[in-house]
């Protein structure tokens, strides 16, 4: 129906998505500019920063589940894990670079969130991109402020006497939650555990619920 | 000297320019250090690319109640962030 008056909507009702053939920005402009300096120079090739953006795009939570799993069968591994979060993380074959990585223990008294108030501090090289709504003001603002009214809107209604710690990664230190093993999950292997583990249970808006 | 874990500390209240990664919400606030991590270079200095010496960085645990005034949802509950040690205002060593 592309002649209804709903000009903003495509005929399957979905928005019409901008053409982005608007000037480039300043900044735009100097990140191609000095990427083509580069490449002429032969610092790199656009070969390997293809390469690069591939290995960012390839890292996916499951990286993350993979080590909670391990630390909810290992309780040596889990040990290490919460002792230093980048070392039992190399342990596993993970190439988190020079990342140092910081796992909290979510218990039955305890229940940890991750936030980064100043921009989008995420520990990407175990969990991927940081989803979209991470990265907006009103997360980074309301989840050191009212971070109880957030995880309601997730879901996750804590009970008051659970208490409540927000991770703030204001500097170097990357974080991970390592969430609550539901006590149904005990007969299960180390595979089987990884598929449980979501993404939003290791930032701490979630938990790993009932079976389902 | 490093800032031994459960030492109440208070955060420098400072509105300097530049590129700071210690939280208007905890400045002036006081917390307790909950570890120390090493010591890092002070990005302050970094995103100007100029050389930085090294920064002891430590976690403080706040309290919901010290950093808000009101409409707070749990006392208990709080809120941990890294700061490095030039943004420590000198503490008392006895308490």
């Amino acid at each position: 129906m592309p002649h209804d008056g709903h000009d903003h909507l495509s005929s399957s009702g979905h928005p019409f998505r901008k053409d982005n053939d608007t000037p480039l920005t300043y900044w735009q402009l100097m990140e191609i500019s000095v990427r083509e300096l580069m490449i002429t120079k032969g610092e790199f090739s656009s070969t390997e920063i293809n390469k690069q953006i591939e290995i960012m795009d390839a890292r996916t939570p499951a990286n993350g589940s993979a080590l909670v799993a391990r630390a909810w069968s290992d309780p040596e591994f889990k040990k290490r894990l919460l002792k230093n979060g980048a070392e039992a993380a190399r342990e596993l074959g993970f190439d988190i670079g020079p990342m140092h990585l910081i796992a909290v223990e979510n218990t039955e008294h305890v229940h940890n969130l991750i936030v980064c108030t100043l921009c989008s501090c995420y520990p990407r090289n175990l969990l991927g991109f940081p989803p979209d709504w991470y990265k907006t003001k009103e997360y980074r603002s309301r989840a050191v402020k009212e971070p109880r009214s957030v995880l309601e809107e997730f879901g996750l209604v804590l009970p008051a006497e659970i208490n409540l710690r927000v991770h703030d990664s204001t500097a170097d230190m990357r974080y991970i939650v390592l969430p609550m093993r539901p006590k149904w999950t005990h007969e299960m292997n180390e595979n089987d555990l990884a598929r449980l583990i979501s993404r939003d249970s290791m930032i701490g808006t979630s938990i790993i619920g009932s079976n389902p | 000297m490093t800032i031994p874990p459960g030492t109440s500390i208070t955060i420098k209240d400072s509105a300097q320019p530049g590129h700071i990664r210690t939280p208007y919400y905890i400045r002036g606030k006081t917390g307790v250090i909950e570890r120390s991590l090493g010591e890092f270079k002070n990005p302050e200095q970094l995103a100007y690319s100029l050389p930085s010496s090294l920064y002891e960085l430590y976690r403080v645990r706040f309290k919901m109640s010290e950093l808000w005034n009101h409409d707070i949802e749990n006392p208990n509950d709080t809120v941990e962030a890294e700061v490095f040690s030039h943004w420590i205002e000198e503490y008392n060593n006895a308490t």
